[in-house]
């Protein structure tokens, strides 16, 4: 608590606080309150990805059609994609990011701020727009989140060409953020701060950061193509007037590759910042945990094709990304040692934010596993679009990055807020999360390798009984998230008081200022040694 | 495990509405070299993540029990060590080196590209498949056959349900076979677990891939691409049958070819073609125009009340004849017979209230179908 004297310094020197009412939000600048915009909106956007999550699995729940039409089905499962990607998953990093970086890296904010306020102020725009089409006429994009041409292109509903102007608008809104952050980094660290001394969250919200800025502009452009060919004759995807529809799939991976890292970085850095913390002992390898990080980026450029391996490409094709694939599994593998090897000989205690942590590990370890299996060619032809696929994804995705952005939000929250939330009822939404998520997508490997293809909205009766499991468990995990909701409400309502640093094992430069933390912080930069 | 599985199925039996179904928890060792070599290749990878897993999670809770504070654990200050992070990197690459090996022996034998015994080019469109015995010429549409009332949960459903065709693909086993994939539309993709074999069908380029079935049998498969609103309506069924009965196959399709060209010579009724056409409209365009002909508009329009079915024959025959490319309105000049088109345009002319009152004769049919 010796810090605390330190706060009033460099606090509230020249501070001024936060506008009143809504021109608060819609004019701010300041890094926290964007941050907690951009974490709300996320939420919401959770709630609605999941929702059409529930449609689905109740639409699955028995063999035969019962609730939806396959092609309103089609609508649900590609929104649902989109919306948990680039509404729910992203977004909710760069909250973390807007929050936390500063505070880490001992700036007094964002280094673009009003860059900051715009690339915000994009997403509901485009979130509304995409979520109109579902109102339009022959509905809304009904060709899955990958969006493959000429399904997408010729074969699409008139509602595409929103689809794609609100994809550019999220582009955009993604690439400021990168560029926030990179700036950020770069030019305002305190003094004393090298990069070899950056907490882990920051290290891994820079490579993200890079990896955006390499491949948002990949997805544009592929978004354009479509555009191009759907308005403007040219054919890029159309094999008649000369394209190559597989080019599609190429461009699209050659983004979406990348982008599942865009997705878990962020969250390896939440899990290296709590592991340590709870098990009272430093981060194991930090210097192998960055270069790690760095290996995972570059390797993502060169893997893409694998998302491929039934398109008919030569065997030399298929045996390089074959092999550059399977690479991939050693810098991860390292990461997980390390993870383990930070808690092995630790003094470990386990808060709500740690529980989610070491599910991330475990969990995330699974799914890396089945992904070493899809990796191999052969048996991938099997594999291939099936709800193995679907059960890998998730188990990266979900206790992936979602896990990871809960186990930050318990973990940073009492720093936000000022409030420490209730232990007890969070763990319990830890454990129903937990078991709901894994009711839900452990017997999808079965169904998959059993043969049931993915996006279809009925199927063959063998898969009947597993599939009621899933949707059960969907029910399950779905609804726990209401849970999270009310640990959130009753913590800001009536949380008891936070100390400044509420976890007997952090460090960093976010302990070191009062909870809540003031409008602004570290007007003058503290200095790191 | 397998004795949780059983108990967990007995409890699951007690509902009703799944009490029939099997527990499927693994993939199909299947019925070709290849399909046996990807089984145990799959197999193997699984021990051995199975094994990184035993490892990496004991020693994960065994530092969980172990190293608790409530247990009075003290930290220990460790943090960094050469020697292990290197030994750790490299394992594992070892570890990967030993499964690639066997993998990229699986890949390449799966390539191998040398002569076959016979050639059948298969063709997704939206929501059926094509098969051609190239120089055979054998050539027809497999579409499926499960009755909407099941789907809709208005009968009971058969034990084949949404992996049942009207006419499966024949082939003869112990034969080297090379299928040639494309596509009229959008990307397909043609998968039969038994055969180890999935394939992108795409369209205007055409995909190659072997397959040797050793063993007689039927075998079923579904598209496991997504191909539109019926994607999960375009099943794959395989009849593996020894050659004589191949043989035999094919004589049989050849002759119904002359059937169908005599019944086209014949005086049709008006009775006798709508009641023929209302078969045909049901099975080939209701997934898209809807049984009442209403269409799904703006992508599928409507047929009740279009101007093109109500207008002058020709253009209406134009149409579903040669199709309208860049829709999902393809040609159906080739799916069906000359008989089988006469009908179903003058089931459009005349049913859901549409009194063109005129017919199409198979006759006049035929004339356009020898033209081209
Ligand atoms: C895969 C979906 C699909 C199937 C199956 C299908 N159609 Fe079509 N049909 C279309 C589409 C799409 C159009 C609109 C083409 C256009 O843009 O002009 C169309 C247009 C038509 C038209 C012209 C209607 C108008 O007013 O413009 C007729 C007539 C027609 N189809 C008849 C048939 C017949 C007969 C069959 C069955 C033998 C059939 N269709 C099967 C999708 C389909
Ligand atoms: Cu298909």
């Amino acid at each position: 608590m010796t810090t605390q004297v330190a706060d009033v310094e460099h606090g509230h020197e020249n501070g001024h606080g936060p506008a009143t009412g809504i021109t608060r939000w819609l004019f701010t600048t300041n890094h926290k309150d964007i941050g907690t915009m951009y974490l709300i909106f996320s939420l919401v956007m959770l709630f609605i990805g999941g929702s059409m999550a529930f449609v689905i699995r109740a639409e699955l729940f028995q063999p035969g059609l019962q609730l939806v039409e396959p092609a309103f089905f089609n609508q649900m499962i590609t929104m649902h994609g989109l919306i948990m990607v680039f509404g729910a998953v992203m977004p909710a990093f760069v909250g973390l990011a807007n929050w936390m970086i500063p505070m880490m890296i001992g700036a007094p904010d964002m280094a673009l701020p009003r860059l900051n306020n715009l690339s915000f102020w994009i997403l509901p725009f485009a979130f509304t727009m995409m979520m109109s089409t579902l109102f339009m006429d022959g509905g809304g994009p009904n060709f899955g989140w990958t969006f493959y041409a000429p399904l997408s292109t010729t074969y699409a509903p008139p509602s595409t060409t929103f689809f794609i102007l609100a994809i550019h608008m999220m582009g955009a809104s993604s690439i400021m953020g990168a560029i926030n952050v990179v700036v950020t980094i770069v030019n305002m660290r305190a003094p004393g701060m090298t990069y070899m001394k950056m907490p882990m969250f920051c290290w891994t919200w820079l490579i993200t950061a890079f990896l955006l800025i390499a491949v948002m502009p990949v997805l544009a452009g592929v978004v354009t193509m479509m555009l191009m060919d759907i308005h403007f004759g040219t054919s890029f995807f159309d094999a008649g007037g000369g394209g190559d529809p597989v080019l599609f799939q190429h461009v699209f991976w050659f983004f979406g590759h990348p982008e599942v890292y865009i997705m878990i970085l962020p969250s390896f850095g939440v899990v290296s910042e709590v592991i340590p913390t709870f098990a009272r002992k430093k981060l194991f390898g930090y210097h192998s945990m960055v270069y790690a990080i760095v290996a995972i980026a570059v390797l993502s450029f060169v893997v893409w094709a694998h998302h491929m391996f039934t398109v008919g490409m030569p065997l030399a094709g298929e045996i390089f990304f074959m092999y550059t694939t399977m690479l991939i599994a050693v810098p991860t593998g390292v990461k997980i040692f390390n993870w383990v090897s930070t808690m092995f000989r630790g003094s470990m205690t386990f808060e709500t934010p740690m529980l989610y942590a070491i599910a991330f590990v475990i969990l995330f370890t699974i799914g890396g596993l089945s992904g070493i299996m899809l990796a191999l060619a052969p048996v991938d032809f099997v594999y291939h679009d099936t709800y193995f696929v679907v059960a890998h994804f998730h188990y990266v995705l979900v206790p992936g990055a979602i896990f990871g952005i809960f186990a930050a939000v318990y973990y940073w929250l009492p720093k936000w807020s000022g409030k420490m939330y209730d232990e007890s009822l969070a763990k319990f939404h830890f454990w129903v999360s937990f078991i709901g998520l894994n009711l839900t997508f452990f017997p999808m490997h079965f169904v998959g390798l059993a043969g049931m293809p993915r996006r279809i909205p009925d199927y063959p009766l063998q898969f009947a009984d597993f599939n009621m499991i899933v949707s059960i468990g969907a029910f399950m995990f779905g609804t726990s998230q209401l849970i999270f909701v009310y640990v959130l409400i009753k913590t800001l309502r009536s949380g008891e008081k936070a100390p400044q640093r509420p976890w007997e094992g952090a460090e960093g430069l976010e302990w070191t200022v009062p909870s809540p933390a003031p409008y602004h912080t570290f007007a003058t930069p503290p200095k790191v040694d | 495990m397998l004795q949780n599985v059983r108990i967990l199925s007995v409890l699951f039996a007690l509902f009703p509405a799944i009490a029939w179904s099997e527990w499927e928890v693994n993939m199909t060792r299947g019925v070709t070299d290849t399909s046996a070599a990807v089984f145990d290749l799959h197999m193997i990878v699984f021990y051995i993540c199975v094994a990184i897993s035993v490892v990496v999670f004991g020693v994960m809770f065994w530092s969980i029990y172990h190293h608790r504070k409530s247990k009075g654990a003290e930290s220990h200050p460790f943090h960094e060590s050469t020697s292990i992070e290197i030994l750790w990197t490299i394992v594992p690459t070892i570890i990967l080196i030993i499964i690639l090996v066997p993998a990229t022996k699986t890949l390449v034998e799966s390539y191998d590209t040398s002569e076959s015994d016979m050639d059948i080019q298969v063709t997704g469109y939206q929501w059926k498949w094509r098969y051609k015995y190239i120089g055979q010429d054998v050539d027809f549409f497999s579409v499926m056959t499960t009755p909407s009332d099941e789907i809709y949960n208005k009968a009971d459903k058969n034990p084949n349900y949404l992996l049942e065709v009207d006419n499966p693909l024949v082939v003869p086993i112990n034969k080297k076979i090379r299928f040639l994939f494309t596509s009229n539309d959008v990307i397909h993709a043609w998968w039969v677990p038994a055969l180890a074999l999935k394939k992108d069908a795409i369209p205007g380029f055409i995909n190659e891939s072997f397959t040797k079935i050793n063993k007689p049998g039927i075998y079923r498969g579904q598209c496991a691409e997504l191909c539109g609103k019926d994607h999960g309506f375009m099943p794959i069924v395989i009849k593996a049958v020894p050659e004589e009965e191949y043989i035999a196959w094919l004589d049989e399709r050849k002759s119904l070819k002359e059937k169908e060209a005599s019944a086209s010579q014949k005086d049709w009724t008006m009775e006798e073609l709508m009641a023929k056409g209302e078969q045909v409209y049901n099975k080939s365009c209701s997934a898209c125009h809807q049984p009442t002909g209403v269409g799904l508009p703006p992508v599928f329009p409507a047929l009740k009340g279009s101007a093109i079915a109500l207008g002058p024959m020709d253009d209406h025959l134009d149409i579903v004849f040669n199709g309208k490319s860049g829709t999902g309105m393809s040609g159906f000049g080739e799916q069906l017979s000359a008989v089988d088109l006469a009908a179903v345009v003058t089931y459009e002319r005349n049913a859901w209230g549409n009194n063109v009152g005129d017919i199409l004769l198979p006759a006049d049919v035929e004339k356009m179908k020898g033209g081209k």
